[in-house]
């Protein structure tokens, strides 16, 4: 007799439907994009030459590792995902990908990063993208994210590690200008994140995430916007100071820090309860291009400041 | 005793879960390609290396 006498196997057997796409999507591209690109910059602007086989296996490892540690993300996060809007339509909660899947993806693609960075890079490199993946995966999905507001202030060291990264791929050591780049990074990620939650705070309060909004009030969130703002704006001249960027570098990124100022100084004195948070929005989008302007910046000023050495100096 | 149905135990694929599997395994088969090519292209420039 048998076993499947008079049932369809198909149902008892899950038959995945899900496309190459969907494992891509599990990697949080977007992010990927941000972490390769400031990874870049650490390891363009790091002193010496890196020879292009060494950099593409760098930026490689450190874009699959950031993947890797997206997909262990969303396998943890998929019960809240499913709850706000943003993130409803991810894999896993729509029900392409398995959650067993992606956690099987997530980790095969961890040990790959390392391992790979590890060989053909150098073993510093690797322990920082192993630790990056751990403190992302572990310390802020698994621990910081449900249990405290302060969870993207700490757990925000985890997308500041890329330029770090870069830096310890192309040198094999650790200096004070790539902890500057990792700071930018550390200090830009409140204002950033808060500016979203200030009008994304429905669905995070929905999901059961203690945003600062939620807990704290949108007053106090506003004000701790302005407190990292302030901060962030010197810091971003910083690398013109130590002398690893040009002048030139200094007067673009503290104009750059001037209107981050000014966004945050607007959303600060936005009205509480303002139903439409036009200054939280521009702060966000803002923060978005002050980030992006601030690398780019670091990378084109490394390129083409040795042709202007009597402005640049 | 009544003989298996060979039929009924095979899992049938809808149209869509065949597409799918055929994509993931067309792209397993490039990633691995493209894997075969990066460790050949570091142990080329690595025996290279020590050869100077």
């Amino acid at each position: 007799m048998s076993i499947v006498q008079d049932q369809d196997i198909t149902e008892s057997v899950h038959l995945s439907e899900a496309t190459p796409g969907d494992f891509l999507a599990l990697l949080k591209p977007r992010v990927m994009s941000l972490v390769v690109f400031t990874a870049l910059v650490g390891l363009v602007v790091a002193p010496g030459t890196v020879d292009p086989f060494t950099g593409f296996i760098s930026i490689l490892c450190i874009a699959i590792g950031a993947g890797a540690s997206g997909a262990l993300n969303m396998w943890f996060d998929a019960d809240i995902d499913a709850i706000m809007r943003r993130t409803a339509k991810r894999p896993i909660p729509a029900g392409r990908i398995q959650p067993g899947e992606a956690l099987a993806f997530g980790l095969i693609l961890s040990g790959f990063s390392v391992a790979t960075l590890g060989i053909m890079v150098n073993w510093l490199s690797a322990g920082i993208l192993a630790f990056t993946i751990f403190f992302y995966a572990v310390i802020y999905s698994m621990y910081l994210k449900r249990t405290t507001p302060q969870n993207i202030v700490i757990g925000g060291a985890a997308g500041s590690f890329p330029p770090l990264l870069g830096w310890a791929c192309a040198t094999g050591a650790i200096s004070i200008e790539p902890i500057v780049l990792f700071l930018i990074i550390f200090i830009w990620t409140p204002p950033h994140f808060w500016a979203l939650a200030l009008f994304a705070c429905k669905d995070y309060g929905a999901a059961g995430i203690p945003m600062m909004p939620n807990v704290a009030g949108e007053a106090s969130t506003k004000r701790q916007i302005f407190g990292y703002s302030l901060l962030l704006a010197p810091l971003g001249v910083a690398p013109a100071l130590l002398g690893f960027a040009s002048p030139i570098f200094g007067i673009v990124a503290a104009l750059l820090g001037l209107n981050f100022l000014r966004h945050a100084w607007q959303t600060l004195r936005m009205a509480d309860g303002d139903e439409k948070m036009t200054p939280a929005k521009r702060l966000f989008g803002f923060s978005i291009l002050y980030l992006f302007a601030i690398f780019a910046g670091l990378l084109v000023d490394h390129i083409v400041s040795p042709f202007y050495p009597v402005i640049g100096g | 005793m009544v003989e298996p149905d060979k039929q009924q135990e095979r899992v049938q694929l809808t149209p869509q879960q065949q597409k799918a599997r055929r994509m993931r395994s067309i792209a397993i088969a490039l990633v691995l390609g493209a894997l075969v090519i990066l460790f050949y292209a570091y142990t080329i420039r690595y025996f290279g290396n020590i050869g100077q």
